[in-house]
């Protein structure tokens, strides 16, 4: 007997859950490198104000930090609360990463402690500098892990079903399973880029308030050249990802790219909108998909006429493969065009169209965060375990669901404006130009 | 030892570390709200800051640590308690949450924020109440197996009159623990008007305590025979326990051996709660789930523990590193040090 409601309810709690936790996640992940990177730039060049560009993304990142903890706490929790039956199964067959999260979980936030505490009191920036290291580590290390989990729910492996039973379980091959190179690959890089993108952000905007300061443009500068190798590197993978879908999970490609019947030589259909199962207004790309899918314009590429209707997940993650993909080709062009143009002194990269075209980046790149992992996630509908466990079978029978929906909703939008309310204040009050003028004091 | 009785005693070690700080933690958030009412919050404020902000975010691991770790070595517990425990622990969930995230926001953006240092005074003591519901679930007698599935039964929750003395003690222990902690972490401070005031805390919370702590016997008679004479029969490890707090309280009424009065108090909880664990061998959900039933595959079992030793080569040391650099650097907690970001 299965709760409908309690499965829908479910699946919008979890979804809204993991939507307001990637963000802030995200940003954990890929902050502690750039404030690594930056104390590096500064120790190296004995440059004071990338020392300091460390020392306030880390005042930041403390905030984001906290609220990252709690919502990872709670969808942790979520996870068993609102997916029983699944959690059993993950219990017995993938537990492994999702205990060894906990421990790069447990390393960072040590570090992250001991970094925060100890400014100065080291005898050269050199010892706090390595402080940092673990950090980066541990928050990278958690999101390989936790991918891992997800990965396997896409190609669950390293188990035999014999009678309804697991048996012959190996948590290792679990975890090596196909989908995980990709999958863990992109969503790192991908938070490297965002990350990077999000501080850009801020530094242009400055720059754009007035604020003319030297550390805003060095900070920008610093930011724009990882941002080209982030976001080259996010989407090399995800081309990397795609022909990992055309190989294992043909019907997630499929759906994605509106690919009906199979065929050699596909077409790559780009924007576009369906209308009664007609699809309208489409930019078609001769042989993209084949390139996309094998890189041979002639190979044969899987279509949904293949899978039973019940086995077809919803088409309209179309659009959220364009937001993505469009967000990331623009990314990857905008700091491209800034960093040759720092060097050729073109002048149009310091007008303010131009920087309110780097502010849309952080903003932008969330955006694309977001509209990936709905595409990850609703492409796998309807199996919580693809070919094994369909969604309704993992969740709870609880009719209490919707109420909870109700409290976490109003608990995100809570730990949202606060968390933006006390940012803000934070640096409001406490500018560049003053910060400096404080520390020259202290030097004299 | 195979290795059921090997998982469920890690857990249960990591969730009595987690019962600890997070004791001190919740404790100190309820003093700092509290002192800040009563204006006096000049005399505790600086103290717990010192000591909380390099470890708030390690405690809340403890706690991820347990139930990641349970569902690893127990996986059947999520089918039972997953499933019947989404109302009570989706509370706690939001209660840890704006607690965490505030605390952060107070010390970190808005310092001195009235309104922030409450919410997280508050949510601090609601939190070990509505935990302790799954303490009281696993007693037995509140959840019923329907079609298959299990189902809580709310209204007998709510009106057992051994949930809420389940909640009492969870709230009077917080209190004292950390109570008895900041005097001593104040005293190393050489801050004699901290030290004296939690002091006073630790005493009145000390009565409390041993009050609940031994109606919880009494009540367990009538509710759960079975676990009650199991408890009864480790009757040395209760006793024990019981003269460590009145050696406890007795430091803290003569004012000294702080530093001792804390060890012995870690035994005295480390005592009851090891010997009410072993008292509910071999349930984890009375009477429906046995840690033998529940137990995951051989070959999990064995990964996980080889990933726990790995962990623990990399944990303790990153450990023992926070302690030296914070809890024992002299400079550190008397405030000579200020090196916050």
């Amino acid at each position: 007997m299965i709760n409908e409601s309690a499965v829908f309810w479910s699946r919008v709690l979890t979804e809204t859950t993991l939507t307001f936790h990637i963000i802030y996640a995200t940003i954990g992940v890929g902050i502690p490198l750039m404030i690594m990177i930056a104390q590096w730039v500064g120790y190296k060049n004995n440059d004071e104000h990338y020392i300091l560009l460390a020392r306030r993304w880390t005042r930041g990142f403390v905030i984001t930090v906290a609220v990252g903890v709690v919502t990872g706490t709670a969808i942790g929790l979520q996870l068993s609360l609102l997916w029983p039956n699944f959690m059993q199964l993950a219990g017995q067959v993938i537990a492994l990463p999702l205990f060894m999260e906990t421990f790069a979980f447990f390393f960072e936030a040590i570090f992250l402690g001991i970094y925060l505490y100890t400014w100065d009191r080291f005898d050269s920036q050199k010892k706090h500098m390595l402080l940092l290291i673990p950090v980066a580590i541990g928050a990278s290390m958690s999101a390989v892990f936790i991918t891992i989990v997800n990965s396997f729910m896409n190609a669950p492996q390293g188990f035999d079903v014999v009678n309804g039973e697991l048996v012959n379980i190996q948590p290792l091959i679990a975890m090596f399973n196909p989908a995980m190179p990709t999958k863990v690959a992109h969503v790192l890089v991908s938070a490297y880029m965002t990350s990077a993108f999000i501080l850009a952000s801020i530094a242009a905007f400055r720059l754009l308030q007035g604020s003319n300061h030297i550390y805003h443009k060095k900070a920008l500068f610093l930011l724009m050249k990882l941002g080209i190798v982030f976001s080259f590197a996010t989407a090399l993978i995800g081309d990397f990802s795609g022909k990992y879908l055309a190989e294992y999970q043909p019907e997630k490609l499929a759906a994605a790219e509106w690919h009906f019947e199979t065929t050699g030589e596909a077409p790559l259909v780009l924007l576009g909108i369906m209308d009664d199962g007609e699809v309208r207004y489409e930019i078609t790309v001769p042989y993209g998909l084949s390139i996309l899918a094998h890189s041979n314009p002639f190979a044969e590429v899987i279509g949904l006429d293949e899978f039973p209707p019940d086995e077809i997940p919803p088409l309209y993650i179309h659009y959220l493969f364009n937001i993505m993909v469009f967000i990331g080709m623009f990314l990857f062009l905008v700091p491209l065009v800034y960093v040759i143009g720092k060097r050729r002194s073109w002048s149009f990269i310091n007008k303010k169209w131009f920087r309110w075209v780097i502010v849309s980046g952080g903003p932008l790149s969330i955006i694309a965060i977001e509209a990936g992992w709905w595409l990850a996630e609703v492409g796998r509908q309807p199996w919580i375990l693809r070919g094994l466990m369909r969604t309704e079978q993992g969740a709870t029978t609880s009719d209490q669901v919707d109420l909870m929906l109700l409290l976490f909703c109003i608990l995100y939008i809570v730990l949202g404006i606060g968390s933006i309310v006390v940012l803000r204040r934070m640096f409001r009050a406490n500018t560049i130009e003053r910060e400096i003028a404080e520390r020259k004091l202290e030097k004299r | 030892m195979n290795l059921e009785v090997l998982g469920v005693t890690v857990l249960w070690t990591f969730l009595f570390g987690y019962v600890i700080v997070a004791s001190i933690d919740f404790g100190a958030g309820f003093f700092n709200a509290y002192t800040l009412l009563t204006n006096r919050s000049h005399i505790l404020s600086d103290i717990i800051k010192r000591y909380l902000s390099p470890v708030w975010e390690v405690t809340n691991v403890f706690l991820v640590f347990f139930f990641v770790g349970i569902v690893g070595f127990f996986p059947l517990t999520a089918f039972y308690y997953g499933t019947i425990l989404l109302v009570p622990v989706s509370i706690s969930i939001i209660l840890l949450a704006v607690r965490g995230s505030y605390y952060a926001f107070e010390s970190y953006g808005a310092a001195g924020h009235k309104g922030y240092a409450l919410a997280y005074g508050l949510s601090g003591l609601l939190i070990p109440a509505s935990l302790s519901v799954v303490l009281t679930i696993s007693e037995g007698g509140f959840v019923d197996i329907v079609d298959g599935r299990p189902v809580l039964d709310f209204w007998a929750l709510y009106t057992s009159p051994l949930s809420w003395s389940i909640v009492l003690l969870s709230i009077a222990a917080v209190l004292y623990i950390s109570a008895v902690f900041l005097t001593w972490y104040a005293w190393k401070a050489n801050d004699p008007q901290a030290s004296d005031l939690m002091r006073k805390y630790s005493l009145i919370w000390a009565l409390p305590l041993i009050i609940t702590a031994i109606g919880i016997i009494v009540e367990m008679r009538d509710h759960n025979a079975v676990h009650f004479n199991s408890i009864v029969s480790l009757w040395p490890l209760f006793l024990l326990s019981g003269l460590l707090f009145l050696v406890t309280v007795w430091f803290l009424w003569k004012k000294r051996n702080y530093g001792l009065a804390v060890i012995l108090l870690i035994f005295q909880f480390a005592f009851a709660f090891f010997a009410y664990g072993i008292s509910h061998y071999p349930y984890l959900l009375y009477p429906h789930l046995t840690i033998h039933q529940g137990f995951t595959n051989t070959e999990m079992a064995i990964a996980l523990v080889i990933a726990f030793i790995l962990g623990l080569c990399l944990l303790l040391p990153s450990l023992y590193l926070l302690f030296r650099l914070f809890l024992f650097n002299k400079k550190y907690v008397t405030g000579e040090r200020n090196d916050h970001v």
